[in-house]
């Protein structure tokens, strides 16, 4: 019992960082129909600024969290801007071009950002500094420390407020507007352009937050980090019914909460023939089951409805 | 004069589907465009909203050149439309639906809208009233939360009605307002055309219900093949011999 609590708070944990990437996947899916395969090293690149800012202040005497979200303060202006610039470059262009084409440019821009950060940042694994003072406390047996508690917060908080933006707002109108059919929206005054790029730098807002939580929750950041993250949240999208807010959230929290509890039990299960190293099959087992059983997600409704 | 069209012409490869027509709507008047299918009614439509761009010819707005602007100004100029496949935001409500057509009126940028400003808040305050007169206005107001894509489809048409008229136009252009309606709900539709008119917008229609058209505008202009074979009052266009020939039907 105390294992099960403790791996499902680890997967709630896990599951949150997911379901925040992958809300960047689902926005801009919903918006243009476009699989942004760039989002998961957006993230990397939110990780990789924030542990740098980190690593050059961690002698400086400041409180741990004040210089993490110094970090964040950098971190999520590089991200919007990353995220503006990859869209007005690599898929503005293409913006009526056959589906197939932008989808290879995404790789194409992922590899990309890989390699820019391995020049930037070099091939190494990069190490969080210890500077977040880490209390735990106990929920029934399982313990939760700060960090994990502030991620699961933080995470919330976000998706409630993109869920105000997008339902409530003028730009939430304009967005979703836009998304089922852009050339009416265009006669009605909405600036298509406007939407999509907004789009873009607030699903990279997200991946920046998001990738903050990654670097000082792991301890860790490396160039192609965002690589298998961005796979599993664009799964955890899928799961949820992509272009669905509220089917990301639930998509990120069932395959975080799926993954622990596969990590933590799989090595009494096989007799210790399977550890948890094993723990990235669930993911896409999970987006086999999907694909096969229910395409359009556990929320989702309309699949090729698209003009 | 509140919209001059000169010598508009286009062509989709070889064919021509708009060749020199000019017409001129005064300001007040409901103005109908009639002719076979494939006449060019619609291109002539698309032309005037932006979605296509005159090979040659212009077109001015009380004066102001449109021809080449972006569709986006165009509602903002004071052009808007409804389609003749009904084109609404499905998956929206009906009070959504008509709060989009607000957006070129609305100042707040869409930055506002993240930050949730004072002014921002009021002026969204002030939007959903406006959209909900408007829905009370074309008689759907019951409906104003239920998602576009389960009104009826005499609802759908006027919930189109309404989120055009919400960028406040002066020119409204309806492509096909009766199409499958029955008899009553197109006698309301003529009713509503009726009093948008006189509440002070300039309606251009494209209508095939020649019943409809003969009663309801005070001139219109015939296409046939992509050229103006004849304009007139009503009267004069039912005794135009060239017209019965060509659409009316010989009798």
């Amino acid at each position: 019992m105390e294992i099960f609590l403790q791996q499902l708070v680890n997967g709630v944990v896990l599951g949150s960082i997911y379901a925040l990437v992958a809300l960047g996947y689902t926005l801009v899916y919903g918006i243009m129909g476009l699989i942004n395969f760039a989002h998961g090293d957006v993230v990397m690149i939110g990780a990789m600024v924030t542990l740098t800012v980190a690593r050059l202040l961690s002698n400086s005497g400041l409180p741990g969290p004040l210089i993490v979200l110094l970090g964040l303060l950098a971190a999520v202006p590089t991200c919007m801007a990353t995220g503006y610039l990859i869209e007005r470059i690599a898929y503005r262009p293409l913006r009526n071009a056959p589906r197939l084409a932008p989808l290879i440019t995404a790789i194409g821009v992922s590899i990309l950002l890989q390699n820019l950060a391995m020049m930037i940042w070099g091939r190494e694994y990069l190490s969080f500094p210890q500077i977040i003072p880490s209390h735990a406390f106990s929920f029934f047996g399982a313990s939760i420390s700060t960090t994990q508690s502030i991620i699961v917060i933080g995470s919330g908080v976000m998706m409630v407020c993109l869920s105000f933006l997008v339902k409530k707002t003028k730009l939430g109108n304009a967005m979703r507007a836009t998304s089922q059919n852009p050339e009416v929206a265009t006669l009605m005054g909405v600036e298509v352009n406007t939407v999509i790029s907004l789009t873009f730098i607030l699903g990279s807002a997200l991946a920046a937050i998001a990738g903050m939580m990654v670097s000082a929750y792991y301890g860790i950041a490396h160039y192609d980090m965002g690589f298998m993250l961005g796979l599993k949240a664009f799964t955890a999208a899928v799961l949820g019914g992509i272009g669905n807010i509220e089917g990301a959230v639930l998509g990120g929290l069932l395959l975080g909460i799926i993954e622990s509890m596969g990590a933590g039990y799989l090595g009494t299960l096989t007799g210790g023939v399977m550890g948890s190293n094993y723990q990235d099959v669930f993911a896409f087992f999970v987006l086999i089951l999907v694909l096969v059983l229910r395409p359009s997600g556990l929320l989702g409704e309309r699949v090729g409805e698209r003009p | 004069m509140l919209l001059e069209i000169e010598n508009v012409s286009k062509h989709f490869g070889g064919l021509a589907a708009l060749t020199d027509v000019s017409l001129s709507i005064m300001k007040g008047e409901i103005y109908a465009l009639i002719g076979p299918n494939g006449a060019g009614k619609t291109t002539l439509f698309n032309v005037i909203t932006g979605i296509y761009r005159p090979d040659s010819g212009n077109f001015r707005l009380e004066g102001m050149e449109m021809a080449g602007k972006k569709p986006s100004m165009m509602a903002k100029s004071g052009i808007s439309r409804t389609f003749q496949n009904i084109r609404l935001f499905s998956n929206m409500t009906a009070m959504e639906n008509v709060m989009v057509g607000r957006h070129c009126r609305t100042k707040s940028g869409l930055l506002g809208a993240i930050f949730g400003s004072r002014e921002t808040r009021s002026e969204e305050k002030s939007v959903r009233e406006k959209a909900r007169h408007l829905l009370d206005y074309v008689g759907i107001e019951q409906h104003a939360q239920r998602l576009a894509k389960n009104l009826s489809y005499g609802d759908q048409r006027r919930l189109e009605i309404a989120r055009a008229l919400a960028t406040e136009p002066r020119l409204l252009a309806l492509d096909e307002p009766a199409a499958g309606m029955n008899h009553s709900e197109t006698d309301s539709l003529r009713n509503l055309l009726e009093t948008i008119r006189r509440d002070g917008t300039t309606l251009l229609l494209i209508e095939h219900d020649v019943k409809l058209v003969m009663g309801l505008c005070d001139r219109l202009s015939v296409l046939h093949f992509g050229k103006k074979i004849a304009e007139g009052t009503p009267s004069e266009i039912a005794g135009n011999p060239q017209v019965v020939e060509a659409y009316l039907g010989a009798p």
